[in-house]
């Protein structure tokens, strides 16, 4: 492919002591895909996630991002304000617990604009607008606009976030567990709207889960972890269909029981 | 204060603080005009009156304090409020220096929560005293955090604030401590004046801010670039009261609200008591 | 009436002069002398010394009078004044080891070398308002004083740590930064935080060491060792070429021996917590030494579990009286430029709620036509 890959991860290694977090992780993300990291807990996903979206600093590797500006460069050696650009703009991060990524004591409409106006936004009206639009596209009522998340249900905070993340356009999403800690109901109302936002936009995400259900509907490949080493990748469909290594098929076959 | 303090007085150093640690002030104050708006770390010692009072000011006007300088030292805009004739005494028994009140004939005025109304020129000195140096501090109050903020430029939360007065109130709602950004880089606290001051933190005058509790010393060098943070949509507005002075008609100036009987009536006079009283013999003499 | 709200130097005179005639009191009463303080009231001039941190007895004792017995006030007074002292040098590390105990405790074995030495401490007397004392004259019974030691008092932490059941301090042998000479700067390595806690509010320290053993940062302390006594300060005299003895300080000095469960990579061993003070101040030098271990949580792999104990920034910024103090009262200073601005702002905001109210309830079609 002469695509430029968006993100390309080489020998990305973790350890804690002696323990591993993930080990000798390489793959490639090409720009509109969706890739899904699956595995128990303990598998090395969320450190492998965090390592990628610059929060732990990985023992060995290297992490290449296309910048919009100087094409690919190893995040890993770039300076923390220029890390940091890229975490509040051509990044995002959706954690598995909303009130890790929303300011609770700040209004739905506030938290959203903040990237915005993290970036030099200096139009208020402009910014309720941004703010505003995004509500509506996560299904919060934007009469809800100036109240603080604190008040809004565990589905709603969820969606915030998301919409708080998504505002800036990013390129590259990570998601840690996005529909974890909701009910059934509430998960899949969220996963149907995840889905349409992706189609829609065209995003570029790396979503952790063990939640097969939410990367069958979301991811177009997907990564198995267990241990800290990649076992087995592949298309979604392939993978889920047609496991191929042992540790895969009782992952699958755990679900298919429930 | 007795004769025998007061003659005990006498026998510290020009200004009370010792050379060395003048010195020490002055290399933060260079380095604060160096980097404007920066909050240059220093090793605050403690001064002969409370934390709080001033004793960042104080330190900040010794270390620059010569035998020839003439100092004038104002609170609230007045020289003859509690603290400020307490901290002109100080100077007055410890460097032995002119004091006055006039704006015009100071050249070092130490100031709490005004800028006198008279511009400022070349050869003055204006040091601000600052009870909270850092702008973000109630957004976060941890300091490690707040400077990484201010290394990385990360002054989103700064607009977050003031969109939640807008959201809430319709308005900016900071009245005072109004915050700024200095020279396009770093945001300022420009401690707590009331924001009808703002506009004239662009001076002639070199500006010195000292927070001698928190240990930092910030600067805006004369002729540096001020903004007051605000939305395109909502310009940041200096407003006062739409009055003029009771007792020299100034309609220019900011004026305190003073409370005249138990019946609600009340005047509006210059908080400015030098101005005020320059304008009042001014009209005397013309008439 | 105008002039009367600005302060003037006339009242502030009048104030000054008020503040010496109350702090004689009743002039038929003795004056209390300076010598009475430092003697009669030890234990208060200690603790102004420890907070001021300056060991001179008669000045904290004359800082006592000077501010009619207020504690912080007396702090305060020696702290501005030892900003004016010029520093000609810095001692040699103290040798606790070396020390003349007039107490020493420990609370972790039942004998040690060296013995346990009670001295004057209030731990075993009833708490019994003693209404002799109210009589005057009468001379308490002399204490049988024991002999001396002479031979150096080993600390008890060194039996454990000879076994290797306890961590080594290690003397990494660099200057430490001096907190009254350099701002105080985060991260604050140990030197730095047991400076700052050192000269911090008595009660602000007890009470963040009490928080921990009730659960907020908890670390299973011992009183590994209490010692109270004089050592020797002494001082490398450039001229002469060698050290010489400058004179003798009382300090508290506290060792904590902790639990610690041992990590992956070290096996179960106790850690340490340090206490140090100027004059006989134990329950600051206890407390001292509880809240420096709950600031080691990092350094020794522990978990953060969110105490305000274990918050580096949070007690090291808040321990200071003399800065609390004044950043506290000073909001009795005119604040009327701010607040004229607020009320400025509040009637603004007021007057245009007020106007919108009357436009909507002036247009009552409008809603109809919703």
């Amino acid at each position: 492919m002469s695509v430029t890959p968006l993100l390309d991860v080489q020998h990305l290694t973790k350890r804690y002591g002696t323990r591993i977090g993930c080990s000798d992780v390489s793959f490639k993300l090409y720009p509109g895909e969706v890739m899904g990291v699956v595995g128990e807990s303990g598998s090395g996903k969320s450190t492998l996630l965090n390592c990628l979206a610059g929060h732990l600093p990985p023992d060995e590797g290297r992490i290449l991002f296309d910048t919009r500006t100087e094409g690919p460069r190893d995040t890993l050696t770039m300076s923390e304000p220029e890390r940091r650009m890229l975490g509040r703009t051509d990044w995002a991060f959706v954690h598995q617990n909303p009130r890790d990524g929303l300011r609770m004591r700040v209004s739905a409409g506030g938290n959203v604009g903040e990237r915005l106006m993290a970036v030099g936004a200096r139009h208020y009206g402009n910014i309720r607008n941004a703010a505003e639009d995004w509500l509506e596209r996560v299904e919060i009522d934007t009469d809800r606009m100036d109240d603080r998340p604190a008040q809004f249900s565990g589905g709603m905070q969820q969606r915030l976030q998301i919409a708080r993340n998504l505002v800036s356009g990013p390129r590259l999403v990570f998601m840690d567990e996005p529909t974890g800690g909701l009910d059934v109901s509430v998960q899949a109302r969220l996963l149907d709207l995840l889905r349409g936002l992706v189609r829609k936009m065209g995003l570029s995400a790396i979503i952790v889960t063990h939640d097969l259900a939410v990367v069958r509907l979301l991811a177009d490949r997907l990564m198995v972890m267990k241990s800290g080493d990649v076992v087995e990748t592949g298309l979604t469909d392939q993978v889920l269909d047609d496991p191929q290594h042992a540790y895969t098929q009782l992952l699958v076959s755990s679900v298919l029981q429930v | 204060m007795t004769a025998q303090a007061a003659a005990a007085m006498d026998d510290y150093n020009f200004a009370y603080l010792d050379e060395q640690t003048k010195r020490m002030i002055r290399r933060a104050i260079l380095k604060g005009l160096a980097v404007p708006g920066y909050q240059v770390p220093f090793a605050s010692r403690e001064m002969p009156m409370p934390y709080g009072w001033g004793t960042g000011g104080v330190q900040v006007s010794a270390a620059v304090m010569t035998p020839d300088d003439t100092i004038k030292v104002i609170d609230q805009g007045a020289d003859d409020t509690t603290n400020a004739v307490s901290i002109r005494k100080f100077f007055e028994r410890t460097a032995d220096i002119d004091v006055t009140e006039r704006t015009s004939e100071a050249t070092i005025i130490q100031t709490r929560h005004r800028i006198p109304e008279e511009l400022l020129n070349e050869d003055q000195i204006l040091v601000y005293q600052v009870p909270i140096p850092e702008p973000m501090r109630f957004i976060e109050p941890r300091e490690t955090e707040t400077r990484k903020m201010h290394a990385l430029e990360e002054y989103g939360l700064m607009h977050v604030r003031l969109y939640e007065n807008i959201a809430k109130h319709g308005a900016i709602t900071t009245a005072y401590a109004y915050p700024v950004k200095v020279e396009d880089r770093y945001v300022m606290d420009p401690s707590p004046i009331p924001k009808f001051d703002n506009p004239k933190l662009e001076s002639e005058a070199i500006q010195i801010f000292g927070a001698g509790r928190e240990q930092r010393i910030y600067a805006v060098p004369p002729y540096t670039k001020v903004v007051s943070l605000d939305f395109d949509d909502y310009p940041f507005d200096p407003s006062k009261a739409n009055h003029p002075c009771a007792l020299c008609g100034s309609v220019t100036s900011y004026l305190d609200e003073v409370i005249v009987d138990d019946k609600g009536g009340r005047m509006f006079v210059c908080s400015d008591t030098d101005y005020c009283a320059s304008r009042i013999r001014r009209q005397e003499q013309a008439a | 009436m105008y002039v009367a709200v600005k302060g003037g130097e006339r009242a502030i005179d009048n104030a000054h002069t008020w503040l010496a005639e109350e702090r004689r009191g009743d002039i038929s009463v003795e004056e209390l002398s300076i010598a009475q303080i430092r003697e009669q009231l030890a234990l208060a001039v200690a603790r102004v010394m420890a907070e001021g941190s300056l060991f001179d007895p008669d000045l904290a004792a004359l800082a006592i009078k000077q501010a009619r017995g207020d504690m912080i006030e007396a702090v305060f007074l020696i702290r501005a004044f030892r900003t004016t002292l010029p520093r000609f040098g810095a001692s040699e590390p103290i040798d606790t080891g070396a020390m003349t105990c007039d107490r020493r405790i420990s609370a972790t074995f039942k004998d040690v070398p060296g013995g346990q030495v009670l001295g004057p401490t209030f731990d075993y007397t009833h708490r019994l308002i003693d209404f002799t004392l109210a009589a005057t004259g009468e001379l308490p019974p002399e204490a049988q004083a024991g002999e001396p030691r002479t031979e150096p008092t080993p600390h008890v932490t060194e039996f454990l740590d000879r076994e290797g059941l306890i961590q080594t301090e290690e003397d990494d042998t660099k200057t430490p930064r001096d907190l009254t000479r350099e701002p105080l700067d985060f991260p604050a390595d140990r030197p730095l935080r047991l400076q700052a806690i050192a000269r911090g509010d008595e009660g602000f320290i007890l009470s963040m060491a009490y928080s921990t053993q009730r659960g907020y940062g908890r670390n299973h302390p011992f009183v590994g060792e209490l010692r109270v006594g004089q050592v020797a300060i002494e001082m490398d005299i450039p001229e002469l070429g060698f050290a010489i003895d400058i004179g003798e300080v009382t300090i508290t000095e506290c060792e904590t021996v902790n639990q610690f469960m041992g990590s992956k990579s070290e096996p179960p061993q106790f850690t340490r917590g340090y206490g140090l003070v100027f004059g006989h101040c134990e329950r600051k030098a206890i407390s001292m030494a509880l809240v420096d271990r709950a600031l080691r949580w990092e350094e020794l792999g522990e978990d953060n579990v969110g105490a305000p104990a274990q918050d580096v920034e949070f007690v090291l910024s808040h321990a200071d009286n003399v800065q609390a103090t004044g950043f506290l009262e000073h909001i009795k200073l005119p604040h009327y430029v701010d607040f004229q601005s607020e009320l400025e702002l509040i009637r603004k905001l007021r007057a245009e709620a007020e106007t919108a109210k009357a436009e909507e309830d002036a247009s009552p079609f409008q809603e109809a036509a919703e």
